[in-house]
């Protein structure tokens, strides 16, 4: 075993053994326990763990790697605003109105403010998406293994199903938000030291935010000496149009995300769920705003490293990821050198996996050991944090929205739980399995993902808030809608289906911001000629829009308001109290 | 609170959040993507071109001084209009 191995190991077995202590200190006997840790979570806590919950291996380990090598560094600014942009619609538009609703999950607020249809179209769309997302966590959770441990992938896949059931079945929602904000402790800490050990060197300034100015002309030089456009000019891989529209799609996807969104339900009150909304977006800016100095300085290193060295006589780190087939040379030219005239990646002499730039940032920079094991433990944190804030969303949609509301109302406390727990445990499996063997189509779904929880979630969830006079029948109309054409322009122009130019050149990943237009079009269309909520509905959506106490928002919460009052006699059925 | 009272809550509710998202928008969308060009031009900021910076660190920063000056200013309307909160568990439905 190598030092590094070593190192890597002792601080997965810390981490690890921490995670899991958290989880049996804070176990639950309750559902309210188990699906919103019983409202009780204070909101700096709650802020961690959104940010672990919501920043996955993609942000942890991808994201710089995007930024700085599949993007030219200006186009991967969709990343950056998209994903943090959305944090302010989920502040002010979202979060401390479903907190008022007072229910556990995405499909459960659709179904009660709407109709049951209107429920199992969100139940389906909860389910799809967070099994596409949590299939990619797991197969990263084998990557960091596989390199770093050299355990077999399917072995680590294993390990992290392993660990994920004990903390996440034991604990429910409770026992992971403690667990998520461990997580949250460690993937910041792993991210941070690198990048600042990095820009220490290269710029003399700890501070990488700052430092990463630093380098900026010398990398723009760099670019044009190997024929590359400068790394901070716009538009050179995306047009406007398109920057415009992914952009707008991460932003609303983000805030349509049923395991983003059931956390403001774990929030104490109205007060702390907004209180929340900014401590995660605190939490994630701390990384957000390293990522791309991290990208930039990982690429600045790689050029000013790699071209021109004579193939096998590479430094150590990028032997040891070749080794993995994770960067690749293919000497084309044949002067036994590494040219990246011209390009990196597919076609050109020298292809490096985007996956690799925050993992061996810190090898590529000559650090020590023990902080390539803590970089390593970060990314499994980052990967094991998601998986468990989704396989509760999976589990919840399925123990609550189907078995609970649809199959057994009758259902007691105990029996709702071991239900949920089951649930959780099959979850996890499926996840392992589709981890171990990813279907080809979830790298591409994942980005897609996003498009579809804009396209379905986001306008009925701001309509039902906001406009009174939504009615059921357009919210459904509006979901299927925005589901469907987004679904089919997404398959209708991804490369794997035979990659159509579409509609202005707009690319598939951009397509979810016109699938919301459509779908706030149809839902406010169809709501003009469909019997309108009924009064009691109306005025509870009143009195959502107030903090405070509320008699009716309460008596509902409870379920003590009659069915009839609340959806009228003409949708009453499969709803008992 | 009487109707009237609610009625001027709300309004003020949503003035803030008009004002608070169209400073989003013309960070984002406005310095990071459609005007990068002119402000690339404009001034170099921290090392970077001006619109570049907004597009990779600027807009971060101004979206969580947004939500910042978001959940102080409804802290205060809640305390104009005396609201206070009762921090208890969710109920089941």
């Amino acid at each position: 075993m190598s030092t590094v191995q070593i190192w890597t190991l002792v601080f997965v077995v810390l981490t690890f053994g921490f995670y899991i202590y958290i989880a049996y200190a804070s176990r639950v006997k309750d559902t309210a326990g188990f699906y919103v840790a019983s409202g009780g979570i204070p909101a700096p806590a709650n802020g961690a763990a959104i940010a672990a919950d919501w920043m996955s291996a993609a942000s942890f380990i991808s994201m710089a790697g995007i930024i700085a090598l599949s993007n030219n560094g200006y186009a991967g600014s969709v990343y950056l605003m998209g994903w943090t942009g959305g944090y302010v619609l989920l502040a002010m538009l979202l979060a401390p109105y479903l907190r008022k609703f007072g229910k556990y999950t995405v499909p459960e607020f659709v179904g009660d403010r709407y109709n049951e249809s209107a429920r199992l179209i969100a139940v389906v769309c909860a389910i799809v998406v967070s099994f596409v997302y949590v299939a990619g966590q797991m197969s990263g959770v084998g990557v960091v293994f596989q390199r770093f441990l050299g355990v077999d992938q399917t072995l680590g896949v294993i390990i992290g199903m392993v660990i994920v059931f004990l903390y996440a079945v034991l604990g429910g929602m409770k026992g992971i938000t403690w667990t998520q904000v461990a997580q949250y402790s460690v993937l910041i800490v792993a991210y941070l030291i690198p990048a600042v050990a990095i820009s220490q060197k290269l710029t003399g300034i700890p501070l990488p935010q700052v430092g990463f100015g630093q380098i900026m002309s010398d990398l723009n030089g760099l670019q044009a000496d190997f024929g590359l456009a400068e790394y901070t000019s716009p538009f050179t891989q995306m047009n406007m149009l398109n920057m415009i529209l992914m952009t707008a799609t991460l932003m609303f996807g983000t805030a349509g995300l049923p395991h983003v969104i059931v956390r403001f339900y774990t929030a104490r009150s109205v007060r702390a769920a907004r209180f929340s909304a900014l401590w995660a977006l605190f939490f994630i800016a701390l990384l957000y705003t390293t990522a791309p100095a991290i990208g930039a300085f990982s690429k600045f290193n790689i050029l000013n490293q790699i071209p021109g060295t004579t193939i096998g006589q590479e430094p150590e780190w990028f032997q040891s990821w070749q080794d993995v087939g994770l960067i690749t040379v293919d000497d084309l030219n044949g002067n036994g050198v590494i040219d990246v005239d011209g390009g990196l990646g597919a076609g050109f002499e020298l292809a490096i996996n985007n996956d690799i730039v925050v993992l061996a940032t810190p090898e590529i920079a000559g650090l020590p050991a023990p902080i390539v094991g803590l970089v390593a433990a970060g990314g499994l944190a980052a990967a094991l944090s998601t998986a468990s804030g989704l396989l509760l969303v999976i589990s919840s949609a399925v123990a609550n929205d189907v078995y609970y509301k649809r199959i057994n109302p009758q259902a007691t406390e105990a029996r709702q739980l071991m239900v949920g727990r089951i649930a959780m445990g099959a979850a996890i499996v499926v996840a392992g399995y589709l981890g171990i063997n990813p279907p080809g189509f979830v790298a591409q779904v994942v980005a897609l993902a996003f498009g579809l929880g804009a396209a379905s979630f986001f306008p009925i969830l701001v309509l039902g808030i906001f406009w009174k006079k939504t009615t059921a029948v357009g919210a459904a109309a509006g979901m299927a809608t925005g589901l469907l054409v987004t679904l089919a322009y997404q398959i209708w122009t991804l490369p794997i289906y035979g990659g159509s130019d579409g509609i202005l050149g707009i690319t598939a990943t951009s397509f979810g911001a016109v699938g919301m237009l459509i779908n706030f079009a149809v839902t406010i269309i169809v709501s003009q000629f469909t019997p309108k909520p009924t009064e009691t509905m109306q005025r509870l959506v009143e009195e959502v829009r107030y903090p405070g106490r509320s008699e009716l928002v309460a008596a509902h919460a409870e379920g003590a308001v009659d069915e009839e009052l609340i959806h009228g006699s003409h949708d009453d059925h499969g709803r008992h109290h | 609170m009487d109707a009237a009272k609610r009625q001027e809550y709300w309004r003020r509710n949503l003035r803030l959040m008009a004002i608070l998202l169209t400073i989003w928008a013309l960070v984002s969308f406005g310095a990071g993507i459609i005007f990068v060009e002119p402000l690339n031009d404009l001034a170099n900021f921290m090392g970077m071109p001006l619109g570049f910076w907004f597009a990779q660190q600027g807009s971060i920063l101004t979206f969580l001084v947004l939500i910042a000056v978001y959940v102080w200013r409804m802290d205060k309307l809640d305390k104009e209009f005396g609201i206070t909160e009762y921090e208890e568990g969710i109920h089941h439905s």
